[in-house]
C-alpha cells in the first residue's frame, strides 16, 4: 500500500470546519484562505490585525482566527492608523471593498497612504456594491447595469470608473502597490505573493502597501460564477489591468 | 477686592504680551486669583488686539467684563469701542503718542503717556508695552511692583540680555504712573 | 505641594492627557481648541508617543477608536461642529465598549456658528452623541484648574466602564490663562499596569484559540444583549453623579449652571448675598449623569425660584432642570448664546429683575 502524503493543509488563519457566508462563485473566501495563508508562512498569524470595512468583506469576521475589529463604513484607513500607531509590531491590514475604500472612505484611504503610514491594504475590486444589493460603486463599469444605475452607468450622469490602484501611485508615499485576481490558479497565486510581499514590507517598517484584487461578483452581476469569470476578464481586466504598480518605493512609469 | 482691566490697542502693539506678563506676574507672586482672557477673532493680522485680566482676591466668576475698573487704549478705535465700558470713577490709560482724540467723559481719571514716542526715545521701540505696563501698575497699585519686575525676569530668563532694558522702561512707566495717581 | 503655573486651558488639558498617560492623539483644526493639537504635536514625541493630524474630525475620531482599541490611552477633541462629526466614532466605541476619552471645546452653533465660545452643545453631549441611544459620563469643569483635574481622571472612569467619556468645556476655558497646579506623570509602569488589564482584549495579536475582537454591532440576536449589559452598566452611576451645591443651606433662590455660566453665577451669589439676598446654586459637575436628586429634593416651601443660566439659546439644560422639578417653582432663564459671553453683571441684572418679582 502506497504511503500517503499530506499535499494540502488548510490555514489556521481560517477557523477550523467553518464554513464562509459568501455566495456561490465569490472570492472572498479564496482571498480569506490567501491572506490566512500568507501570514501563516510569515509567522504571523498571533501578531495579526484585521480591520474590516462594512459590505460583505464584513462577513469575514466570523470566519478568521485573527485579531480583529470593524471600522465605520470608510474608516479603516483611519482606525488601522489608530491601530498601528499605537501597536507599531502589530502586522496590521485593512480589508475593504470598492464603495467602502473608494467611495464613502476615499479621504482616509488616500489620506493614509499619502502619510505612508505602515499597514497593508487589501482591496477588493467587484465593480459594485454586494451586500446592500448591487448598487453602483465608483468602480463600476461604463455600461454596466446596477439597482441605482438601471440603464447602465452614464458618463455624463454618474462619470467614469476610479482606478484607485493608479491614483494611489500618483502619491509619492506608498512603497507597493499591485493589481491582482484570483481568476486562476495561477493567479490565486500571484495574489497570494502580493498579499505576502506586502506584509512582509510593513514588517521590515517599509510603509504602506496595497494589493487590489479584481473580482466578480455573480449575484449582482447577475451572471452564474463562469460567466462571471468571462466577464471579468473581457471587461474588468480591461478597465483595471493587472500588474504591479510600485515595487520598493520607486514609482514605476 | 476684584479689578477689571481691559487692554486694548492694534495687533503688534504688545497688547496680549502686557495682558500676560501681568497675570502671569501674579499668579507666579502672589497667592491672588487671576485670569488672562483673549479676545479673539478670525483674522489672524491686523485689525484690533484685545484682551482682559481680572485680579482678585475671591474666586474669579467671569474672566470678561464690561464694566471695568481699568482700561489701557494704545490706538484711537479702541478708546472709541471700549470708552463706554469704563465704570464711573474708573482709570483710563491712554497712548497718547497715537490717540489725541478729546475724551468726552468726565467721571473718570485719565492717566497719559505718551508710550509709543518713550519706546522710540529708549532705542526700544517694542516696549511701549512694558512702559504701559509701568504706568498702570504705578498709578494703580494693582500688584506690587516686585512682582513684574520678577515677571520680567522670568519671562526674558533665556534672553538675559533683554531683562535690564525692559525693567527699566517698566520704571520709567512707575514714575509717569505714580505722578498721575489720583 | 506642587507648583502653581499659569496655563491656558487648551493647553493644560493636553499637558493633564499626557501626565494621565495619553500616548496617542488624533484631531482637526478647529477653533477654539487649536492649541490642544499643537502641543501635543509637540509633546507626545517627548514621551514616546504618536500625534496624527487626521484628514477630518470623521478620520480623527475613527484614529481615536483604533488607537483605544488596542489598550493604550488616547484622546482627541474638538469644537461644536467639529464634534458633531464624531457621532459616528463615540457610537462605535460605545458599542464596542472602547474607553475613549475626548474633549469638546464648546464654540457658538448651530452649523458653523461662530468660533466664540458658547454651551450650546448641551443636549447632545448628555443625551445623543450620536445613533443608537448610549450613554457616557459627561464631565463639566469650571476653571482650568478642573479641565485637568477631570481630563486626568476620565481616563480612570472610561477604563473602569469600558465607555467614551466626555469632558464638555468651553472656549472660554480653552482660551482664557488661569493659575493651576498640574497632576503627577504617571510612569511607564502605572501605564503598563493600566494596559494589562485590558490585555485579552486589545486588538494587538493574540495566539490562536484567544482572539481579540472589537465589534461595534452584531448579526442576529447578539445586539440586544449588548443594549441590555451597557442598560445595566449606566444603571450603576448614580454613585457618580457629582454636584456642587454652593450656599444651599438657606438659598431661596437657586442658581442653576454648569461650567463657565457656573463660575460666574457664583460670583454673582456672593454680591446677593453681600446684599441680603438667600441665593445659592446647585452646579451639576457630571452632566450626565445629572444630578436630578439635589433638585427634586429641594424645599419647595422655601425655595422661591431657580435661576437657569446658559450661554445657550434657547435654554438647554433647563430641560433636566425641569424635569426635576416638575413645576414646583417658577424657573427664570438668564441667556446668552452664539459666542456672545455672559459677565457678572448681566447675570446680575437678569436675576435681580426675577428675584424682584418672587421675592
Amino acid at each position: 500500500m502506497a504511503e500517503e502524503k499530506k499535499v494540502y493543509t488548510r490555514t489556521k488563519g481560517i477557523i477550523e470546519g467553518a464554513v464562509s457566508g459568501f455566495c456561490p462563485g465569490c472570492m472572498h473566501s479564496t482571498i480569506h484562505k490567501i491572506i490566512g495563508e500568507a501570514a501563516e508562512e510569515l509567522g504571523q498569524l498571533d501578531n495579526l490585525v484585521r480591520v474590516e470595512g462594512v459590505g460583505c468583506c464584513g462577513l469575514g469576521q466570523f470566519y478568521v482566527t485573527c485579531d480583529e475589529t470593524i471600522a465605520a463604513h470608510g474608516r479603516a484607513g483611519a482606525v488601522a492608523t489608530g491601530i498601528k500607531r499605537s501597536s507599531p509590531n502589530s502586522l496590521v491590514y485593512t480589508y475593504q471593498g470598492d464603495g467602502d475604500l473608494a467611495a464613502i472612505g476615499l479621504a482616509e484611504t488616500l489620506s493614509a497612504a499619502n502619510r505612508g503610514e505602515n499597514f497593508t491594504v487589501i482591496f477588493v475590486n467587484n465593480g459594485i456594491y454586494g451586500m446592500t444589493g448591487g448598487q453602483m460603486a465608483p468602480t463600476t463599469l461604463v455600461g454596466m447595469k446596477s439597482t441605482t444605475t438601471p440603464g447602465g452607468r452614464d458618463p455624463q450622469e454618474h462619470g467614469y470608473p476610479m482606478h484607485m490602484s493608479e491614483i494611489i501611485n500618483q502619491l509619492t508615499a506608498p512603497y507597493y502597490i499591485e493589481r491582482v485576481s484570483c481568476d486562476t490558479p495561477q493567479n490565486v497565486i500571484k495574489a497570494r505573493n502580493a498579499i505576502k510581499k506586502a506584509f512582509k514590507y510593513q514588517l521590515e517598517g517599509k510603509g504602506y502597501s496595497i494589493v487590489e484584487i479584481v473580482t466578480s461578483c455573480p449575484t449582482n452581476w447577475g451572471l452564474d460564477p463562469l460567466k462571471s469569470l468571462d466577464f471579468l476578464r473581457e471587461k474588468m481586466f480591461a478597465e483595471y489591468p493587472l500588474g504591479v504598480f510600485r515595487d520598493g518605493g520607486e514609482k514605476k512609469q | 477686592m476684584e479689578r477689571n482691566l481691559m487692554i486694548a490697542g492694534f495687533g503688534g502693539q504688545g497688547v496680549m504680551t502686557m495682558g500676560k506678563l501681568l497675570a502671569e506676574a501674579t499668579s507666579q507672586a502672589t497667592d491672588l486669583n487671576v485670569t488672562f482672557f483673549p479676545s479673539y477673532g478670525a483674522a489672524m493680522r491686523g485689525g484690533t488686539a484685545n484682551c482682559y485680566v481680572v485680579i482678585s482676591d475671591e474666586p474669579i466668576g467671569a474672566p470678561v467684563s464690561y464694566s471695568l475698573e481699568d482700561l489701557v487704549v494704545m490706538n484711537g478705535p479702541s478708546l472709541h469701542k471700549f470708552i463706554n465700558n469704563l465704570k464711573p470713577g474708573g482709570n483710563l490709560f491712554v497712548n497718547s503718542t497715537i490717540v489725541t482724540d478729546p475724551i468726552d467723559r468726565d467721571d473718570i481719571n485719565i492717566i497719559e503717556a505718551p508710550v509709543t514716542q518713550m519706546a522710540i526715545d529708549i532705542n526700544n521701540p517694542r516696549a511701549l508695552n512694558v512702559i504701559m505696563l509701568g504706568v498702570y501698575v504705578g498709578a494703580t497699585d494693582a500688584v506690587p511692583e516686585e512682582v513684574i519686575v520678577k515677571g520680567i525676569n522670568h519671562k526674558f530668563e533665556k534672553k538675559p540680555k533683554l531683562i535690564e532694558p525692559n525693567v527699566e522702561a517698566f520704571k520709567m512707566g512707575l514714575e509717569i504712573g505714580r505722578a498721575q495717581k489720583k | 505641594m506642587a507648583e502653581r503655573v499659569f496655563m491656558k486651558g487648551t493647553e493644560a488639558i493636553a499637558e493633564a492627557a499626557v501626565r494621565a498617560g495619553c500616548r496617542f492623539f488624533a484631531g482637526y483644526p478647529i477653533t477654539p481648541q487649536n492649541e490642544i493639537p499643537e502641543y501635543m504635536a509637540r509633546r507626545l514625541p517627548e514621551v514616546g508617543g504618536s500625534f496624527v493630524q487626521g484628514e477630518s474630525e470623521v478620520a480623527s475620531v475613527n484614529m481615536l477608536y483604533g488607537a483605544a482599541s488596542t489598550g493604550i490611552r488616547a484622546m482627541s477633541s474638538s469644537s461644536s461642529c467639529g464634534i458633531s462629526l464624531y457621532s459616528e466614532g463615540v457610537s462605535y466605541c460605545a458599542s464596542a465598549r472602547i474607553p475613549m476619552v475626548y474633549v469638546n471645546v464648546q464654540r457658538g452653533g448651530p452649523g458653523i456658528g461662530a468660533i466664540q465660545p458658547a454651551q450650546q452643545d448641551y443636549l447632545q453631549a448628555t443625551k445623543a452623541s450620536g445613533n443608537g441611544g448610549f450613554r457616557m459620563i459627561v464631565l463639566a469643569p469650571d476653571s482650568v484648574q478642573e479641565c485637568v483635574d477631570m481630563v486626568y481622571e476620565a481616563y480612570d472612569l472610561a477604563e473602569r466602564d469600558q465607555n467614551p467619556v466626555l469632558v464638555l468645556t468651553d472656549g472660554v476655558m480653552g482660551t482664557m490663562m488661569e493659575p493651576v497646579v498640574l497632576p503627577p506623570m504617571k510612569t511607564d509602569e502605572e501605564l503598563a499596569a493600566c494596559r494589562a488589564k485590558f490585555a485579552d482584549r486589545a486588538i494587538v495579536g493574540h495566539p490562536l484559540g484567544q482572539q481579540a475582537y472589537c465589534r461595534p454591532g452584531s448579526v442576529g440576536d447578539g445586539q440586544e444583549k449588548v443594549n441590555i449589559e451597557a442598560a445595566a452598566m449606566y444603571e450603576t452611576w448614580d454613585k457618580d453623579i457629582r454636584v456642587e451645591e454652593y450656599m444651599m443651606d438657606d438659598a431661596e433662590i437657586v442658581f442653576a449652571a454648569y461650567g463657565i455660566s457656573a463660575r460666574i453665577s457664583r460670583a454673582v451669589i456672593r454680591q446677593l448675598r453681600a446684599e441680603g439676598i438667600k441665593a445659592g446654586m446647585i452646579r451639576p459637575i457630571t452632566l450626565s449623569p445629572f444630578p436630578y436628586d439635589s433638585f427634586r429634593n429641594l424645599d419647595f416651601d422655601r425655595v422661591k425660584g431657580i435661576i437657569d443660566v446658559e450661554m445657550s439659546i434657547p435654554a438647554q439644560m433647563r430641560w433636566d432642570v425641569d424635569y426635576a422639578v416638575q413645576g414646583r417653582c417658577p424657573v427664570h432663564e438668564v441667556l446668552r448664546s452664539g459666542g456672545q459671553l455672559l459677565t457678572n453683571d448681566q447675570v446680575l441684572k437678569g436675576a435681580k429683575e426675577f428675584i424682584k418679582e418672587v421675592l
